[in-house]
């Protein structure tokens, strides 16, 4: 049993290749841009509610550059919560969608303007849907990475949460069921520890010293890193998920990251002072390996704040959904993940039913 | 002459075989037991999850999202309740996501009382059932019931729940409902597919080959035709209700005895077929009364058929108790019985506005005049409970 409990990385993280360290500064920049333009579009009126990753974007970025997109048992399967518009930013989202969801507009692609921002559902790259219920996706995560053990190759599956959710029973459940003996799963368990919920401190309620020590008690491989260092993140995951990948095991890893605008529009949006801003750091590396200039950075940032401006004026100009589109999706009509056919032609659907009907 | 048991054994062998049912599993579902009520014995993909609802429930929305057909079992209804923030999910997968996924899983779970189950081995769940929306849920009340629902429930491309009501677990088929392919003899069947007692390891069922049946959701089944009320129910009191229906038709009371099985969808075209001809209605389940299933049902058929009904739609269901006390004299008072049936429907029977005078005010369901006297007791107690102090 491997119960290796790694300590935070001292030193420097092997340097990335310059353009894979660019790549991921501009994506990290398109997703911090981007969340500065939701939180705006909400406090204008176009949104009733922002919640989001900025402060994430390292981490979340190095996640999405390095998942294995694509749908079926062959490819990662995102179990994702409401700070993770960066990674599926680095996975190729538009960001004009997260927009959309913003405004609630029909032509929003996760929900058709049913739900907040950042609670995407992409079933072409195996994105469950992500729901405002702290920690039930490491409830459902097992599921997928049993199928997926089953299948063999390389796919993995991915769960990410906060810190405070990791008090939750489904926390506990993911341990446990990842982790049974001769059926250890593919699993990457990520805890993106920003040390709050909502407004009360981790160190108020938490005594563990590390969240990735409760992994040890399991035998599952563990660490805890400093994910402000976008570097950093990147190799650390890139360990991880090789790790996950090639043995067929769990890994939790716990991510230091901060929590730049607070919990979310509830508690006001704002900037907040004294956390480590990952893009602050990462900028820095560019200008000292002189891949970048400051002119070029501000202009690149200008530029993209520009872009996603002008995309929300023309967001904000799409449709609403209409009321009676409320009945569409109650039921199934056929299976959309397998798209098998149904053996007998008795279920109606959901459209069909009559009780439904009379509600029409 | 299957019983319930083996009625879910072999719909499941057949999943497994013919449907692609890829894992059915849960607290003891697997070897060696088979499931606490032996329901799962003998099956290829059966296995035992960790001691954990919340991650039975998981599992089987992961699973389902990865494209495999699981069908999980929560040990005991009365377990379940700890997962309904995750049956919520489920159920709100396929809309929350607008129509990006769908979610086919299958779970089942026995419930209700009758067994002398006590405080927590007798909760029923349909009433919590029906209110999570994009949920099918279905109760049925016979073996070949079973397997018939429970295989179009496998086969649903969204979320099934099967009740399936405890104390009918080893109730055997009615002449003439044989599961088809079935042995006749039930020694031969018990043979073939029940685990014999010690030592399993070695022992391997003989699945009889019995043949796809899809009882469609949303279609009732009336087990007794009749012209004076029409009794709606379903699991472990339809066959309380037919016996019922039984006696009083000695006193030329004609009840209309009918299963819902399906709850979600429900046969409304069928209800109001049947309280149409009647004109008088009786809803019998064992959940706790207040927001019961039956009262959504006595509430739709009170807005749309009040023109045609003779009497106030009922609802006999169980008491709104914490729980459902073990001494037999407690359980007797707790979920209908017999007796409460029969009162209830002599009363209905009996209840007939005037409508040759339109509806004047003395005549309105509401009026005291329109209560039934056998409730007083019940209505009594109730008030008293459940008064603002
Ligand atoms: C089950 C549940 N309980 C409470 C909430 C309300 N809530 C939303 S976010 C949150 C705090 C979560 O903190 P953490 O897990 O550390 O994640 P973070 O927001 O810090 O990234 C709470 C309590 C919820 N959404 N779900
Ligand atoms: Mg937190």
């Amino acid at each position: 049993m491997e119960a290796a409990v790694v300590q935070p990385p001292h030193g420097q993280p092997r340097p990335l290749p310059d353009e894979t360290l660019l790549k991921l500064h501009e994506l990290m920049l398109t997703g911090r841009v981007l969340e500065e333009r939701l939180i705006r579009m909400q406090k204008q009126g176009d949104g009733y509610f922002w919640i989001g990753g900025p402060g994430e974007e390292a981490f979340n970025v190095a996640l999405g550059m390095l998942v294995h997109r694509g749908e079926g048992l062959a490819h990662d399967y995102l179990h994702l919560h409401y700070r993770s518009s960066a990674t599926l930013l680095a996975m190729g989202a538009d960001p004009v969608d997260a927009l959309r969801q913003m405004k609630n507009t029909a032509t929003d692609p996760y929900s058709g303007g049913r739900n907040f921002a950042g609670h995407a559902s992409i079933r072409r790259w195996n994105v469950a849907p992500i729901s405002s219920p702290i920690e039930v996706q490491f409830s459902m995560a097992p599921g997928t990475a049993l199928a997926q053990k089953r299948y063999g190759g390389r796919g993995i599956t991915i769960v990410q949460g906060g810190d405070a959710g990791t008090a939750e029973g489904d926390f506990a459940t993911c341990l446990i069921w990842v982790s049974r003996p001769s059926n250890e799963l593919p699993c990457l368990m990520i805890v993106t520890n920003n040390e709050y919920g909502i407004s009360t401190p981790a160190a108020t309620q938490h005594g563990e010293t590390r969240i990735s020590d409760r992994g040890r008690a399991f035998g599952i491989r563990s660490k805890t890193i400093d994910a402000n260092d976008a570097e950093a993140a990147y190799r650390e995951l890139e360990e991880a998920m090789d790790y996950v990948r090639t043995e067929r095991r769990p890994f939790l890893l716990e991510a230091r990251v901060s929590r730049l605008y607070g919990h979310s529009s509830s508690s006001g949006a704002n900037l907040v002072k004294g956390e480590v801003d990952c893009l602050v750091e990462i900028e820095k590396k560019l200008e000292d390996r002189g891949l970048r200039s400051r002119a070029e950075l501000d202009a690149m940032r200008a530029q993209k704040t520009e872009e996603l401006l002008a995309a929300a004026r023309r967001v904000i100009a799409e449709p609403q959904p209409r009321g009676h589109t409320v009945w569409q999706h109650v039921f199934a009509e056929r299976d959309v993940v397998t798209q098998n056919p149904i053996p007998c032609d008795n279920h109606g659907g959901g459209r069909r039913q009559p009780w439904l009907e009379q509600a029409h | 002459m299957a019983t319930q048991v083996q009625a879910v054994r072999m719909a499941l062998h057949v999943g497994e075989t013919r449907h692609g049912v890829t894992d059915i599993f849960g607290e003891d579902v697997g070897p060696p037991l088979g499931g606490v009520f032996t329901a799962t014995q003998g099956l290829r993909t059966a296995w035992n999850s960790p001691l954990d609802e919340r991650g039975v429930i998981g599992a089987a929305m992961g699973l389902a999202l990865a494209g495999q057909r699981p069908v999980c079992e929560i040990q005991f209804g009365d377990y379940a309740f700890n997962t309904i923030d995750l049956l919520k999910l489920a159920g709100a997968m396929h809309w929350s996501s607008n129509g990006d996924w769908s979610l086919p899983m299958v779970m089942m779970t026995p419930v209700g009382s009758g067994i002398h189950g006590s405080i927590y081995h007798s909760h029923s769940f349909d009433a919590q059932a029906t209110r999570i929306p994009g949920w099918k849920v279905v109760m049925p009340s016979t073996p070949y019931d079973t397997y018939g629902l429970l295989l179009s429930a496998i086969v649903d491309p969204n979320p099934v729940m099967v009740l399936l009501p405890k104390a009918l677990m080893r109730v055997k088929a009615r002449p003439g409902e044989l599961i088809p392919g079935e042995p006749d003899d039930e020694r031969v069947l018990s043979k073939m597919i029940d685990a014999p007692l010690g030592d399993r390891t070695l022992w391997r069922p003989e699945w009889p080959e019995t043949p796809d049946v899809f009882i469609p959701f949303g279609k009732l089944k009336r087990l007794r035709e009749g012209r004076d009320v029409t009794v709606v129910t379903y699991g472990r009191m339809v066959a309380i209700c037919e016996r019922v229906a039984a006696n009083v038709a000695e006193e030329g009371i004609e009840l209309e005895v009918i299963d819902l099985r399906s709850l979600i969808p429900y046969d409304w075209d069928g209800l109001v077929e049947s309280v149409s001809r009647t004109r008088r209605l009786l809803l019998i389940n064992e959940d706790t009364e207040v927001t019961n299933f039956g009262e959504h049902l006595a509430r739709r058929v009170t807005d749309e058929l009040f023109g045609v009904l003779l009497a106030p739609p009922r609802v006999l269901a169980g008491k709104n108790l914490p729980g459902i006390g073990l001494s037999d004299e407690l359980e007797k008072a707790s979920v209908p019985q017999p007796d409460d049936i029969e009162r209830a429907v002599r009363e209905l029977a009996a209840t007939s506005f005037d409508r040759g005078r339109g509806p004047s005010p003395r005549a309105r369901p509401a009026a005291p005049t329109a209560l039934a006297p056998s409730d007083m007791d019940h209505r009594e107690a109730f008030a008293r409970a459940y008064a603002v102090r």
